[in-house]
């Protein structure tokens, strides 16, 4: 099955352990700038929104790439960056809408959520579950349970 | 090894930023934070200091834990001489800011002498520089904050500043960051804005590298996170009623100080609670609370974001004030209403988000409103000096006040001044309700009578984070003792304060002591630093770093003498409640406590406990 980040901005705090972790999956290090994941505040509106790659199928950054540096992980779907093909050129962060391949100036290449490799840290760390990695066909599920039982959940006669 | 090991020390009077090496020697001896930048003030400034002369220094130091992956660990402290009350002040802040700047590969910022015009510290990284401020000087926190976001074209820039307060001298000013997370106490901004310093802008990059066993540390870190969420307290009540779970709590128990601690139950302690908080509104159906909110690292999210309702007198015509902000923790509402006797949530409400926006401790400025309120009821302060009517209970006056106070305008320049001095200068010094100069938190010691021995000898005044009793007296934590009952106190406080010292030192929230213990954040330490930091070696730690301060307020003139309690506390029984009839029983409590400590009988060390300590 496969699986995606299902992100419930609803529950975020913003403490940032999800930004945390995964700055140690992927470089072994405590450092918000190198994280994948980015927590928003929108603060007179009191929410916190995390964002991150959504491995869009037809996706904009590989699609983009001069040199196919960007490629589909067969079992999770992610869309991953391959450093040692990746030249640097920053064409996929121009092509993707959302913002969500960003350039490393440290190693001179880009990085994205890769999922890692399907097990998230940022979905492992979170504290509230706002963020999870679920069925990538029911990412609905809880909604629809949640309307379900508003529209429908009274016991019967 | 967790320390950064590199220390900014930046000479105002010169303009001059300087790195310079971490004492390794003294970070293995006081860890961090609280306890570093106290040895480090201490060695570096005499004892006698005027706080608001260039000669006073004052520190923002992270902890070993600050900017990791340990459960709240984004803390920093701000440590100077303290204006309001003389002693030695140190104040915690959350947010982020603090983290930001462990990033950026820094343990602490010493700051010297004094600046001839506004300057504020911008530090990238390695680089830190001062920069002209007379642009921001007059600016709110809320206005400074994003005005250098856009100077620098860089919306990940974290901002400690002050605001008014600090700027017009109020001798308890705060200094903010993140919008409403504040080191509130003490007047630290005070002593920030004396030295012309509007603000530290920093962004860090470089992130926290040198942790001694990455292994060991994501192992004793997630464990402590469970244990977190699975105590009621952290797990539960906080995040759902933040702080003001204690409201309906401490007045059910007669602790509840009410009027300038005239009574000690508020018969509108509900309307204020934080139960009240979640309620929808009779105006606009919405409930004062948006939601919670965790500071950076934090797993327990005890943080409240409230909107104030827009029809409310405070804000009707003032769309500014209508956006989601900091709201109500207990103590602030205890200050801004009970302390007052003031029922409207939304008025309290509007006083704490000014509080923030200007940078100024809602504890010490409630509870001054509360001594002005009593001098007008028995006529000694008129109307017209005050600009308003003030009796008991006036939402009206806490609102007109917070505006005037935190400009240093009309009246509010002497509220400004704090209920010691304001008392005294109207001949009625025994009204104020404090502690070495400094205003009492919200539990009355006449109903919890170790928070009586925590006050007194608070090395910053009257403070309820140096030994929270109410923990083991009114929740049974770590062990339920009787709130009512002075025998066993003197220990529970001497307990209670060297913990303390090694959660403020580390980097780490001391509301996680609601379910950690000292051996819960000793893995966390051992693996991110020494695995010296053992939990024998903590415990003299702690110890040691109380003594510090203890030592540091000697020096600075201070006396058993000092370490007492109003006379109303003393000699005026409770009113109501479990308490009724009861009065502090201090003089039970502090001989013991002194003998504890190794202390003589003038409150000071004695040489064997300094040398048992390495002082």
């Amino acid at each position: 099955m496969q699986k995606s980040l299902l992100i419930n901005s609803d529950k975020c705090t913003g403490c940032l352990q999800c930004e945390m972790a995964c700055s140690y999956e992927n470089y072994g290090t405590f450092n918000l700038s190198l994280s994948r994941i980015k927590v928003f505040d929108f603060h007179s509106a009191g929410r916190k929104v995390p964002y991150t790659c959504t491995q869009c199928d037809e996706a904009w950054c590989m699609h983009a790439c001069p040199v196919d540096a960007i490629k589909t992980d067969a079992a999770t779907g992610a869309k991953v960056v391959f450093e040692n093909t990746c030249v640097g050129c920053k064409v996929c962060t121009i092509a993707c809408p959302f913002g969500t391949v960003n350039y490393v100036a440290s190693t001179g290449k880009v990085q994205k959520c890769d999922l890692c490799g399907g097990d998230p840290a940022c979905a492992l760390a979170c504290p509230t579950a706002a963020i999870t990695y679920v069925d990538a066909g029911w990412t609905g599920l809880e909604r629809m349970k949640q309307w379900a039982a508003k529209t429908d959940n009274q016991p019967r006669a | 090894m967790s320390w950064a090991g590199k220390i900014l020390r930046v000479n105002l009077t010169k303009g001059s930023c300087t790195p310079e090496p971490l004492n390794m020697e003294w970070a293995r001896a006081y860890i961090g934070q609280r306890g570093l930048a106290t040895k480090y003030l201490c060695a570096e400034v005499d004892a006698k200091v005027d706080p608001l002369s260039p000669a006073n220094k004052i520190i923002w130091a992270t902890g070993p834990l600050t900017g990791t992956m340990a459960s709240t660990g984004g803390r920093y402290s701000v440590i100077t001489k303290g204006p309001l009350t003389g002693a030695i002040a140190c104040s915690n802040s959350g947010g982020y800011w603090g983290a930001e700047l462990k990033m950026a590969g820094w343990d602490m910022i010493i700051f010297e002498g004094k600046s001839p015009k506004p300057v504020y510290l911008y530090v990238e990284n390695d680089s830190a520089q001062l920069l002209d401020a007379g642009w921001l000087w007059g600016k709110s926190v809320w206005e400074t904050e994003p005005a250098l976001r856009t100077k620098h074209q860089d919306p990940q820039v974290r901002v400690s500043s002050i605001g008014r307060a600090g700027e017009t001298g109020c001798l308890y000013a705060a200094v903010v960051n993140d919008l409403h997370r504040a080191a509130g106490r003490s007047g630290v901004g005070t002593v920030m804005g004396s030295k012309n310093l509007k603000a530290i802008a920093v962004r860090g990059t470089k992130g926290v590298s040198n942790i001694r066993d990455f292994k060991e540390f994501m192992k004793a870190t997630t464990a402590a996170k469970k244990v977190l969420a699975d105590h009621p307290v952290t797990g539960q009540g906080l995040p759902k009623y933040g702080t003001q779970v204690l409201m309906n709590v401490i007045n059910e128990i007669g602790a509840l100080p009410t009027r300038n601690h005239h009574d000690v139950q508020f018969e509108g302690a509900k309307n204020i609670s934080g139960e009240a908080m979640h309620e929808p509104r009779k105006t606009d159906g919405k409930p004062n609370l948006v939601t919670n909110q965790a500071c950076f690292g934090c797993t327990i999210a005890c943080g409240r974001v409230s909107k104030i309702d827009e029809t409310h007198f405070t804000v009707k015509t003032r769309p500014e004030y209508w956006g989601a902000s900091g709201g109500l923790e207990y103590e602030a509402a205890w200050a801004l209403g009970a302390a007052n006797g003031v029922n409207d949530l939304e008025a309290l409400t509007y006083a704490n988000f000014v509080c923030n926006e200007q940078g100024m401790d809602p504890i010490s400025f409630g509870a001054t409103v509360g001594a002005v309120m009593e001098l007008y009821e028995m006529g000694v302060l008129k109307k017209e000096q005050l600009g308003i009517e003030a009796p008991f209970g006036s939402a009206q006056a806490l609102a007109y006040f917070a505006e005037v106070t935190v400009k240093g305008e009309g009246f509010g320049k002497e509220i400004a001044q704090g209920s010691k001095r304001l008392t005294a200068k109207y001949g009625h010094p025994d009204l104020s309700m404090s502690v070495k100069g400094q205003e009492f938190p919200a539990y009355d010691s006449r109903g919890i009578q170790g928070m009586g021995l925590t006050y007194a000898t608070s090395n910053r005044g009257a403070c309820h984070l140096r030994s929270y009793t109410v923990a083991s007296e009114v929740l049974g934590i770590p062990v339920k003792t009787d709130p009512l009952a002075t025998e066993g106190k003197a220990a529970l406080v001497k307990a209670f304060q060297d913990a303390t010292a090694i959660f403020d030192s580390a980097g780490i929230c001391l509301f996680t002591s609601f379910a950690w213990t000292l051996a819960d954040v000793q893995p966390q330490l051992a693996a991110a630093c020494l695995p010296e930091f053992t939990l024998e070696e903590l415990g003299v730690i702690g110890e040691r770093i109380w003594n510090l301060e203890r030592d540091f307020n000697n020096r600075a003139g201070f006396t058993n003498k000092d370490d007492t309690l109003p006379k109303r506390l003393l000699t005026e029984p409770a009113k109501t409640g479990p308490a009724k009839g009861k009065v502090n029983g201090l003089d039970k409590m502090l001989p013991e406590y002194y003998e504890l400590r190794g202390w003589d009988k003038t409150g000071q060390l004695k040489p064997e406990t300094r040398a048992r300590l390495k002082l």
